[in-house]
């Protein structure tokens, strides 16, 4: 058996010292308060499996005391002890999420099943929390790939707001990872284990947005056959991801404004009042504060969703993060179509790192998934990126610096003069002495 | 070994039939026991409210006793012990100590109102001193139902166990126990 810490908080001493000994004798690591202040000292020290919580104490009560240790540690479990059965009481504390609630003296038969029960519940829900930490880690939700100065700035952003119950704005050109962002706020956040229910504005039409969003009752309208319920109501407990924010009309805007503000709504065609409970993350590529300009989007709205604004660089502006996201990007493709890891050819890296990648991200994981399935070799060359990318570095090279082509069209006109000068200077139309200079300058070997 | 062990029969407790019990003890713990009559005065232990006797002091009392040349005490009374936090105890042992008290009040078929079972009553009275002994060498609960330090809450728990020590917890007394007293 895990060895379990207890922690006895009670100001009678025969208490602390009978339980004390109690728990020792079923193999428990013991420690014992005689108050909230001893307890609270106590539980900053070191974490506790389960406290068994005397209600009623001088000083701070056992209620309040139960609020500011779930404050230290939310998973500790609290069963409250009191000499007194007041349903009242037990019915706040169970409120407060203690576990349960036993009345002085204990019947040894039940204070021993519930410290059992207790901690076996305990067991499980921390079993729970690690499996689904490892799911996680095994979908490999929080992956996000950059080091650039842009790019960790905006991960120091998501730890950042992730602990808090904030409302997000993310902001960035089409395909730098809005989404991904909005999904490593949620993982790292307490409502991870609720779902991130995503939603994209913009793609979704105008006369269906609404039913989507807040559910429909059967018969609402034509073709609502059942009732559903809307993303709103599924992203009860978890967090709500409205993509495209920008793009909402402002019937909408009106509609979501009203939810966002009291968390309650009403489901097309229905008459009820449904209280919801979420986190809102918002992303938009827009520039917002024209459309507010321009009263195409709500003021009040805007100020509602811009409370922590997190910009994400497009890709341009943190080259340095190309190659690494190349890297995991073959990686991932790799796994999922059973191919070797390839390498990437210095020609193919080249064409990366200058183009100006206008999709950004998503664009990127576009072109090495497709060198990934033609790719024929053990390395990804440049034929193999989308022709798209290869046009734009042949295009490049047709602009020739001037020097170059100066120096190149000498060195034609000197071959063809068989190496004299002064004819090449007069065929070029300058002196010889300029001529001598330009050889010079350019490293020409005659 | 030669640890000195007082079985202190508190008040006279001592029924005719039990005149086996330092040798049935002997069967797992290696040890010399030595039968002593007691008198103690209860009332000081009692409590109006609650009827019972309580056991902490009971206890510290007993040690008192405690011979000098004694290893250990335990003393067995069949009043009903209590300490404030628990409704009752079949007894109550120092962890790592020199001293434990056992009662037989619960122990007794007559409690429950059932019909008077003197072996019954004996062999219950056997495993509590063997497990709250166990107590006093540093053993703590033992997961192994049959083992006498496996936990009793309810007196059923009691018959369910053997007077034996399962051989991890005899390791850790490092004695080798005799099965015969089961």
């Amino acid at each position: 058996m895990k060895p379990y810490k207890i922690l006895i908080v009670d100001d009678e001493l025969s208490v602390r010292t009978s339980l004390n000994e109690w728990f020792l004798e079923d193999g428990f690591k013991v420690e014992t308060a005689e108050s909230a202040e001893d307890a609270l000292y106590k539980m900053h020290r070191g974490p506790f499996d389960l406290i068994l919580l005397d209600i009623k104490m001088p000083g701070m009560d056992g209620i309040t005391l139960q609020k500011k240790i779930k404050e230290i540690d939310a998973d500790v479990v609290i069963i409250i002890m009191t000499a007194y059965a007041s349903v009242e009481t037990a019915v706040e504390a169970l409120k407060l999420g203690a576990f349960d609630y036993v009345t002085k003296p204990f019947d040894p038969d039940d204070l021993s099943r519930l410290v059992r029960n207790a901690l076996k519940q305990k067991e499980l829900a921390d079993e729970n929390i690690q499996l689904k930490e490892k799911i996680t880690e095994l979908a490999g939700v929080s992956n996000m790939v950059g080091e650039s100065e842009g790019m960790k700035r905006v991960l120091e952003m998501v730890d950042t707001v992730a602990e808090t119950d904030s409302t997000v704005l993310i902001r960035g050109e089409s395909g730098t990872g809005k989404e991904l962002i909005a999904r490593a706020i949620h993982t790292r956040s307490k409502r991870r284990y609720f779902p991130i229910v995503a939603v994209n504005c913009g793609a979704i039409p105008e006369t269906l947005l609404e039913s989507e969003l807040f559910g429909h009752e059967k018969g609402a309208f034509t073709g609502a056959q059942y009732r559903r319920k809307g993303k709103i109501e599924l992203a009860n407990g978890g967090t709500l991801f409205l993509d495209e924010i920008g793009d909402i009309s402002s019937q909408m805007q009106v509609d979501l404004l009203r939810v966002i503000e009291s968390k309650r709504f009403t489901r097309v065609g229905g008459g009820d009042e449904i209280q919801v409970d979420f986190r809102l993350i918002c992303a938009t590529n827009k520039n917002l504060e024209k459309l507010v300009e321009e009263e195409i989007f709500r003021e009040d709205l805007y100020y509602r969703i811009n409370v922590f604004t997190i910009f994400i660089p497009p890709l341009r502006e943190r080259r340095s993060d190309i190659l690494l996201l190349t890297e995991f990007f073959i990686q991932k493709y790799s796994r999922t179509m059973g191919k070797p890891v390839k390498k990437i050819s210095a020609a193919a890296q080249e064409i990366l790192l200058s183009h100006p990648w206008p999709g950004n991200v998503r664009e990127l994981e576009n072109a090495i998934e497709r060198a990934m399935v033609v790719g024929k070799h053990s390395e990804i060359m440049s034929e193999d990126l989308p022709l798209h990318i290869n046009e734009q570095e042949k295009k490049k090279d047709n602009f020739i610096k001037l020097d170059d082509l100066e120096k190149q069209h000498i060195e034609k006109i000197i071959a063809e003069a068989n190496g004299n000068i002064t004819r090449a200077a007069s065929l070029l139309g300058i002196d010889r002495v300029t001529l001598y200079n330009k050889i010079k300058k350019y490293g020409i070997k005659r | 070994m030669n640890k000195q062990i007082y079985l202190a029969f508190i008040n006279g407790h001592f029924p005719p039939d039990w005149k086996n019990l330092a040798t049935d003890l002997r069967h797992c713990l290696p040890f010399t026991f030595e039968i002593l009559s007691l008198k103690v005065n209860l009332r000081l232990f009692h409590s109006a409210d609650r009827h019972q006797y309580h056991s902490t002091l009971l206890l510290g009392h007993l040690l008192k006793n405690l011979p000098e040349q004694g290893e250990k005490i335990i003393g067995i009374t069949d009043v009903d012990i209590y300490i404030p936090i628990l409704t009752f105890l079949f007894g109550e042992a120092q962890l790592n100590g020199r001293g434990a008290v056992v009662s037989t009040y619960r122990l007794n078929t007559v409690f429950y109102g059932l019909p008077r079972n003197d072996k019954l009553l004996y062999d219950r009275t056997l495993k509590e001193i063997m497990h709250e002994l166990g107590h006093t060498f540093g053993l703590v609960h033992c997961a192994d139902f049959e083992c006498v330090m496996n936990s009793s809450t309810y007196v059923e728990n009691i018959d369910l166990k053997q007077a034996f020590f399962c051989q991890s917890c005899q390791d850790k007394m490092g004695i080798t126990c005799d099965k015969r007293t089961t």
